[in-house]
């Protein structure tokens, strides 16, 4: 993809975060759509793209009134919006469409109109991991993470301290779930999931939904809002069951999809300015920070105990709280990319001053699938 | 409750035919010996389908897992590891680990194990590790 050919041009939130046991899945999606094409001055007659996940795109154009020419259900876990706006540049830049809406929507917590979980019983994961007992992403994304910490002498604290210091971010961020300050010792006495995992290094579960919308750099600037370039992208897929990853103490998907990302984007990690890893729970930025090759393996545990990735660190980590702080409907990939987008804007509630460069990286399923996008404000 | 089964696919149903039978079966590359799971026809090395099934040692050693400390209804009341094993043959699988209390303290990484099948139906018995004898 040619640098910076494609920018976000709208970006938006849904109007209520958190608890919202008055809106189904589909609503979330069109609340947030709709906030999304205010952001950018457009109604659905403007859109002629559509992408989405956990809905069809079908069930999503549909509902909007839109008649797109061009469709895509991409659908890889939490990560799958990364792919969209991938896809979505590339779609635009061969001119399958002029703007294009990406949506998210998940009544995670309330659940309405959401379908329910489970796999088939004859899938692989049906046959040879559901028979031992996993119930959910609690105690099965967990499932390496004794390998790498023996590797790398992680140890429990190393784990609370990812949790400390998100919640230390959200505290500054209205929307936040979370916003009270917590220590390691709060962390390590929250009660326990699935040892070593206790509930404040895991995820939120929440309602909400976001939209962005993407058109060609050259349309950019006739839009209100600072246009939001996309400078990289990157991904990639490896197993739809997390007791055969490749290597336990690293993700072959963050390596390739983050590596196609920085490589596309022609930059040097010590070009960016704000980072984005998607975190289900306390270990993904660990992995996240060595497979995307911000530090060598082993070494994220220290580059967090040191605060590097803490409020005014040289490396801000997650600054809207993070999936442990902010919120997290399910598929939490779309609030990654929405803060990258308001750190572009300047717009973040804890904004990065002079911030150019933003990675929002991200994860889908249990280690299964992984999507890397790289935005820049400077064309 | 009922413990959650697997139903079998034509491409796994030597599996856990030999599962029944106790035996542990993985399929590996004819050309190049090289073992794989889950089953499937073909090496995912090579996409060769020159492949066949052979009877693994069932000895593994505990390779990661998780203590569960809530359980899943058909799973009883009381925390239960969710492990992965790394095979002799070199494959990792998931399982439950018997014979042993669900204790971080128990539950060494690297300690050795050794296959053994519980009966759940006429056709299906699950492949659980149990701490060596030997």
């Amino acid at each position: 993809m040619q640098k910076n050919s494609v920018a976000v041009v709208g970006a938006a939130e849904t109007t209520k975060m958190g608890k919202i046991p008055d809106v189904s899945v589909i609503g979330l999606h069109a609340d947030a759509a709709l906030n999304a094409m205010a952001d950018a001055g457009l109604t659905p007659a403007d859109i002629d793209g559509v992408a989405t996940a956990g809905i069809s795109p079908v069930e999503l154009a549909h509902y909007l009134g839109i008649k797109p020419t061009y469709a895509d259900g991409t659908s890889v876990g939490g990560c799958s919006f990364m792919l969209h706006v991938r896809h979505a540049a590339a779609a635009i830049a061969a001119g399958h469409a002029k703007t294009i809406l990406i949506t998210h929507g998940e009544s995670g917590r309330s659940r309405v109109g959401a379908g329910g979980f489970g796999r088939a019983p004859s899938s692989l994961m049906g046959q040879f991991e559901m028979p031992f007992g996993p119930v959910g992403p609690p105690t099965m994304f967990t499932v390496p993470v004794l390998r790498y910490m023996k590797t790398y002498g992680v140890t429990e604290e190393d784990l609370a301290t990812v949790a400390v210091i998100q919640r230390e971010w959200a505290a500054k961020n209205p929307r936040a779930s979370f916003k009270d300050p917590i220590s390691v010792d709060h962390v390590l006495n929250s009660p326990m999931i699935a040892w070593p995992f206790r509930m404040l290094m895991c995820c939120l579960v929440t309602d909400g939904g976001g939209a962005l919308i993407l058109t060609s750099a050259d349309r950019a600037k006739d839009f209100p809002n600072k246009p939001v370039y996309v400078l990289g992208t990157g991904e990639s897929v490896e197993t739809p069951m997390v007791s055969q990853m490749y290597d336990f103490t690293s993700s072959t998907a963050f390596k390739i999809s983050g590596a196609k990302a920085f490589e596309d984007a022609g930059i040097k990690h010590s070009d960016v300015d704000h980072l984005m890893i998607y975190d289900a729970f306390a270990h993904l930025p660990l992995y996240g920070l060595e497979d995307l090759g911000f530090v060598k393996p082993g070494e994220a545990k220290d580059f967090i105990r040191e605060r590097n990735t803490a409020i005014g660190g040289k490396l801000p980590l997650n600054t809207n709280g993070g999936g442990l702080s902010y919120m997290h409907s399910g598929m939490y990939g779309m609030y990654a990319l929405q803060e990258s987008v308001r750190q572009m804007r300047g717009t973040a509630a804890a904004q990065i001053e002079g911030a150019k460069i933003s990675v929002a990286h991200g994860v889908g399923g249990m280690f299964a699938s992984s999507g890397t996008v790289i935005f820049t404000n400077e064309k | 409750m009922a413990r959650i089964l697997p139903e079998p696919t034509p491409e796994t149903q030597h599996f856990w035919d030999g599962a029944s039978r106790g035996e542990l079966l993985l399929q590996r590359n004819k050309a190049t010996g090289e073992a794989y799971f889950p089953p499937r026809p073909f090496c995912p090395k090579t996409g060769s389908r020159d492949v066949e099934v052979f009877k693994a040692s069932g000895k593994a050693v505990l390779w990661s897992y998780v203590i569960n400390h809530r359980p899943r209804p058909d799973m009883g009341t009381e925390p239960y590891a969710i492990a992965v094993v790394k095979l002799e043959e070199g494959p990792t699988m998931m399982t439950n680990i018997v014979g042993c209390p669900q204790t971080p303290e128990a539950l060494v990484l690297d300690m050795p194990l050794e296959v053994v099948f519980e009966k759940f139906s006429d056709t299906i018995s699950l492949p659980f590790f149990q701490p060596a004898k030997s």
